[in-house]
């Protein structure tokens, strides 16, 4: 379905990808993870067709994928940001928001698919006509997902999707990426430096550091540590370690 | 008590009348470390900020008690508030790119928040400012010194925060939700600076935030807020017998790396929480 072959993506002198190769099937979860500058999001923008300059190659659905992308593309591949407040138009309706999309791609049906993309994502029909900062930080990232999935992709790209939200409606929008992925058959690539979150969503995970993928492992070798790169260990190390309520006095000193 | 506060209550006027974002919030803070924990909403900022009077200008603040070292906060003059604002209490914030000066060198801001409230002259400062630097683990203080904030990465920048604040050798730190920017490494390594400095210093700090496990490491106790209420409040060794439904919720619906989990736990909110 996904398949990226050596790419790499350089700003000025820093090379932010080094060479890196993934596959991704049809209704897969794939997971990226690493830290801050890794280059886990950049992959995901390269993906999405927002950065034009890279140099490898890259295929979705068979199709070569060229640095500018067709309409056609942006109807199968759609991306989710890490914040709604920043993603959706301040000025502009939940209604227009989702609309939008379904213009551009000259769908038809535009009432009942807006119901059926609020009621998919479950959020009242009363926030139709609500402004953004109407909306509650969680139903702003509904709001996000259903203008995603206006156009009917295949694949969702998702770059840290619950970082910016409270940890009850993080399980809650999960649930839904979940719900959403065996009702659509969707293909997700998740870009996150929670590992817990990756390993919820996704089968296989892909570990970036320093621009190199350094390792690729499936979520269950992952939880049972084993992990063949160091970085992969000492992350996976420390997020166990802070993910379990402090039990003795000492603060953890990992890593 | 270096905190004492009794009977706090934030409200604000809104069209259809006063809505309560802090109610009959009572705490007491010594030379401690307290976590205060509770979802976006819970009015856990409002009442850590209501201790340095940083509150919108709409809000009407009632207490019973509200004291910094004996001083009233509530009737305190201005001039009285900044002598406790950044001199013995600092405040550190969210995301460093929002709360530096972007056109000013870190060793320039530091140095500033050091003659403010310290005097002195600037060679002095100066020297101070790359001491804090080196103070918060920064491995080249004089380069960094040197750099603007857009240079510094958020991890960084969050050490310059911290050194700045640290410059008046304050009695308490408020750090809110002081890594959420962060990524989960460099947040560790914050969150381990700011308890190893509080603890050597012999300083009191609340640490705001909405990761409860995370808290847990870095406080003595935790208070866990809701809808402007206390729900619970516990010794942080003791969260894993925490009892109230809520702060249960908390640690539940998060995904965990140790086991696998097929649909995460979704909270369901009783009305009665409302009520106490």
């Amino acid at each position: 379905m996904i398949e990226v072959d050596t790419l790499s993506v350089r700003f000025g002198r820093t090379e932010a990808v080094k060479s890196v190769s993934f596959r991704v099937a049809r209704g897969e979860s794939f997971g990226l993870v690493g830290e801050s500058g890794s280059g886990k999001s950049t992959i995901l923008r390269v993906l999405s067709g927002l950065n034009q300059n890279w140099t490898g190659r890259m295929s979705i659905d068979g199709q070569l994928l060229a640095p500018l992308r067709s309409k056609a593309f942006h109807q199968r591949v759609q991306m989710v940001f890490q914040d709604p407040y920043g993603s959706l138009h301040p000025r502009q309706t939940v209604d227009r928001l989702l609309s939008e999309p379904l213009l551009v791609h000259r769908m038809d049906n535009i009432e009942r698919r807006i119901m059926r993309a609020l009621n998919e994502v479950v959020l009242p029909a009363s926030v139709r006509f609500r402004y953004p900062h109407q909306l509650s930080g969680g139903q702003r990232q509904r709001v996000a997902i259903a203008r995603a999935l206006m156009p009917e992709p295949h694949v969702l790209l998702l770059d840290e999707p619950t970082s910016a939200l409270d940890v009850s409606v993080q399980a809650e929008v999960l649930n839904l990426l979940a719900d959403l992925q065996q009702a659509r058959g969707l293909t997700y690539v998740l870009v996150s430096h929670n590992l817990a979150v990756v390993a919820h969503v996704c089968g296989r995970i892909g570990v970036m550091q320093g621009g190199e993928l350094v390792e690729l492992l499936s979520a269950d070798n992952l939880r049972a540590g084993r992990t063949r790169h160091p970085h992969t260990a000492s992350l996976r190390e420390l997020s166990i370690e802070l993910e379990e309520p402090e039990t003795t006095s000492a603060a953890p000193r990992a890593s | 008590m270096l905190v004492e506060i009794k009977n706090l209550r934030i409200q604000f006027p809104t069209t259809t009348g006063l809505s309560e974002a802090v109610r009959n919030v009572s705490l007491t803070l010594g030379q401690e470390k307290l976590g205060i924990v509770g979802e976006s909403g819970s009015g856990k900022s409002l009442t850590a900020r209501s201790l340095l009077r940083l509150l919108p200008s709409n809000a009407i603040v009632t207490a019973n008690k509200l004291t910094f070292d004996g001083i009233d906060v509530l009737r305190a003059d201005e001039r009285t508030l900044r002598r406790i604002r950044g001199a013995r209490a600092g405040l550190i914030l969210q995301d460093p790119k929002f709360s530096l000066n972007p056109v000013m060198t870190a060793g320039a801001q530091i140095a500033e928040a050091w003659r403010v409230h310290r005097g002195g002259s600037r060679k002095l400062a100066e020297q101070a400012a790359i001491d804090l630097l080196a103070q918060v683990q920064i491995r080249d203080p004089q380069r960094v010194a040197r750099a603007y904030p857009h240079e510094l990465s958020g991890g960084m920048g969050q050490r310059v925060m911290i050194a700045m604040m640290l410059a008046p050798d304050p009695e308490l730190l408020i750090a809110d939700e002081p890594t959420s920017a962060l990524d989960a490494t460099v947040q560790a390594e914050i969150l381990r600076l700011i308890e190893d400095l509080v603890s050597r210093r012999g300083m009191g700090l609340i640490l705001i935030s909405h990761d409860l496990p995370l808290v847990s490491h870095f406080c003595d106790r935790v208070m866990v807020m809701y809808a402007g209420r206390v729900v619970e409040e516990l010794a942080a060794a003791a969260l894993t017998r925490a009892r109230h439904p809520y702060t249960r919720g908390l640690l539940e619906c998060l995904p965990a790396l140790s086991h696998r989990q097929t649909r995460l736990p979704v909270m369901q909110r009783d009305p009665s929480w409302l009520e106490a």
